[in-house]
């Protein structure tokens, strides 16, 4: 698999940087470094083998659907941002 | 560690601590920040030794936390930029037990920002420097922790081990660092790396220290449904002749060779004491550092998405619209190699690779967690190198993203099986550099491991 512009581009998309062209390059080389690495695990012989996701058998747990006190109120939350407006957080505009 | 009494005061072991913390923090960059408060929790806790009431079995105990762990106490950075200024309005669960029973935080430890790393060189506020020799590394992710322990600074540090992160650093500067069975300490209020093998655990210089804190902190927690029922405190152990397994294939060229005579001499140790050597032939542990640079980044790709600028933390002032703020934000507040692990991760889940990346890794660590199933039908604990490295000079491999994860090739397959691992000191290289091998041992072992780990020394 090679890592090329393109693909560096199509991933910093997904990961939502705004990457300068210096770092775009730079990324080019240590990804095709990285992927190189990872790719040997071709030669492990899979087949037949279940995937393992999380080490101990996990179900998901249902509780009743009721408020239970959180450690932080609203306040304290919204105090964590930069802007609020009416108990909102501001953000710039979408479009 | 000393714990205050009617005899011993709290605010003696705090201010002790501190003046070393301040002392220290200039050379070795210990601290992303230093609590002088620390010596008000102090003196509540001499008045109420003073009243005769009961102040827990850590009373006045000063105390390093890494700083991934939330508490209103200073600001959680994580060593990044994207979190700065974020002063948490939550505790971590870990953070309120260990309070709970008297311990006093007196700083907040260096790391690789949000844990990426395995040098504590990937720190947005700098490197933390090696105990014996500040021209080379800490190790890492939590470098300022297993520092803080070694340079006597406090007798206990928090860490967190996703990959390596308290057994690395830990081997480095000549502590003990447990990682504990993936589910035993609960991760509320633990900046989130990668889910599935994210552990809390701790730095000591003894291995009765850390059980103490592990009676402490493990168990169940409502707000970490990973958490485990306590085992811990219900772990028999006994002090018979043990059978040790060593991996074959860990003893090879490209391992120092200081590091494979220190690994000989422990086994000949443990023959002259009536245990026996097994050795074990795990031929997919070569492919667990493969699997574990998909799994992992996959796991960090998804959870740091949630780092983007609006509710907490650092916001890009550049942007004029939403989407700008995201990118700009993302990219000014990260370090480059968590954009690096971002971006692999979403390479790995990403349509048209998903198959031959994560799903391969997820059959993978089912092969490895196989090997080790069978390993211990043939022996007690396994013995091997950390990392093939002592502590590395500063900057030589910060360049060089691959030659930095080759040092992990023999800390992170016990993660992808969720077992645990103890790092314990084993003496020093020729020019004076800490030298230290892991126990790995079966689920819920974490017990017999730190008995057995106390059994070696007193038997050193």
């Amino acid at each position: 698999m090679e890592v090329n512009q393109e693909l560096v581009q199509h991933l910093a998309d997904l990961s939502h940087f705004a990457l300068s062209a210096e770092e775009s390059t730079r990324l080019v080389r240590d990804l095709g470094g990285i992927v190189e690495y990872i790719s040997q695990l071709d030669e492990l012989d899979t087949d037949g083998i279940e995937p393992t996701y999380q080490v101990f058998e996990m179900e998901n747990i249902w509780r009743p659907d009721e408020i239970l006190p959180q450690e932080a109120d609203r306040a304290a939350l919204l105090a964590l941002t930069k802007e609020t407006l009416n108990y909102q957080i501001k953000v710039p505009k979408v479009l | 560690m000393k714990i205050a009494d009617q005899n011993t005061k709290a605010v003696d072991l705090v201010r002790e601590a501190l003046d070393k913390a301040h002392r220290f923090q200039d050379e070795y960059h210990v601290f992303t920040w230093i609590n002088d408060d620390a010596i008000q929790a102090a003196e509540e806790i001499d008045a109420r030794i003073a009243r005769g009431e009961e102040v827990g079995r850590l009373a006045g105990v000063p105390y390093a936390l890494k700083d991934n762990f939330l508490s209103p106490d200073g600001e959680t950075t994580a060593s990044a930029h994207i979190l700065e200024g974020f002063a948490s309005p939550v505790t971590a669960t870990a953070v309120r037990r260990l309070e709970s029973e008297g311990a006093i935080m007196i700083g907040r430890t260096n790391l690789d920002a949000f844990a990426h790393g395995s040098s504590t060189e990937n720190s947005y506020f700098g490197p933390t420097k090696n105990s014996k020799d500040a021209q080379r590394v800490a190790g890492g992710s939590s470098g300022g922790s297993a520092v803080a322990v070694a340079l006597g600074i406090v007798p206990f540090a928090t860490g967190t081990d996703t990959g390596g992160s308290i057994r690395q650093p830990a081997s480095f500067n000549g502590v003990y660092g447990l990682k504990p069975t993936y589910g035993t300490i609960s991760r509320y209020g633990v900046v989130a790396m990668a889910s599935s093998t994210d552990c809390v655990g701790f730095f000591a210089n003894d291995p009765d220290d850390i059980d103490l804190l592990m009676s402490i902190c493990a168990g169940q927690d409502s707000h970490d449904l990973t958490t485990l029922p306590d085992f811990y405190a219900e772990t028999e152990v006994d002090d018979g002749p043990k059978r040790i397994g060593i991996i074959k294939d860990f003893d090879n060229d490209a391992v120092d060779p200081e590091i494979r005579s220190a690994l000989k001499r422990q086994i000949e140790q443990l023959q002259a004491n009536g245990h026996t050597i097994v050795e074990l032939d795990m031929p997919a542990l070569k492919y667990a550092l493969a699997a574990y640079y998909i799994i992992v980044p996959a796991e960090i790709s998804s959870n740091l998405s949630r780092h983007d600028g609006i509710r907490y933390g650092f916001r890009s002032e550049q942007s004029d619209n939403l989407g700008d703020l995201y990118c700009n934000t993302r990219d000014e507040g990260f370090m480059p190699e968590n954009k690096r692990r971002i971006m692999i991760g979403n390479f790995v889940l990403s349509s048209g690779f998903y198959d031959a990346y994560y799903l391969k890794a997820a059959k993978a660590r089912t092969l490895i967690i196989n090997e080790y199933t069978k390993a211990f039908e043939q022996c007690d604990f396994i013995l091997a190198p950390v990392s093939p490295n002592p502590a590395f000079e500063l900057g030589s491999k910060v360049d060089d993203p691959v030659a930095m994860y080759l040092e992990d090739v023999m800390s992170v397959p016990l993660n992808l099986a969720g077992l645990p691992g103890l790092s314990i000191p084993v003496g020093q290289t020729a020019s004076g550099l800490d030298l230290g091998l892991q126990l790995v041992g079966p689920r819920r072992s974490d017990r017999a491991l730190l008995h057995f780990a106390k059994k070696l020394k007193e038997e050193a």
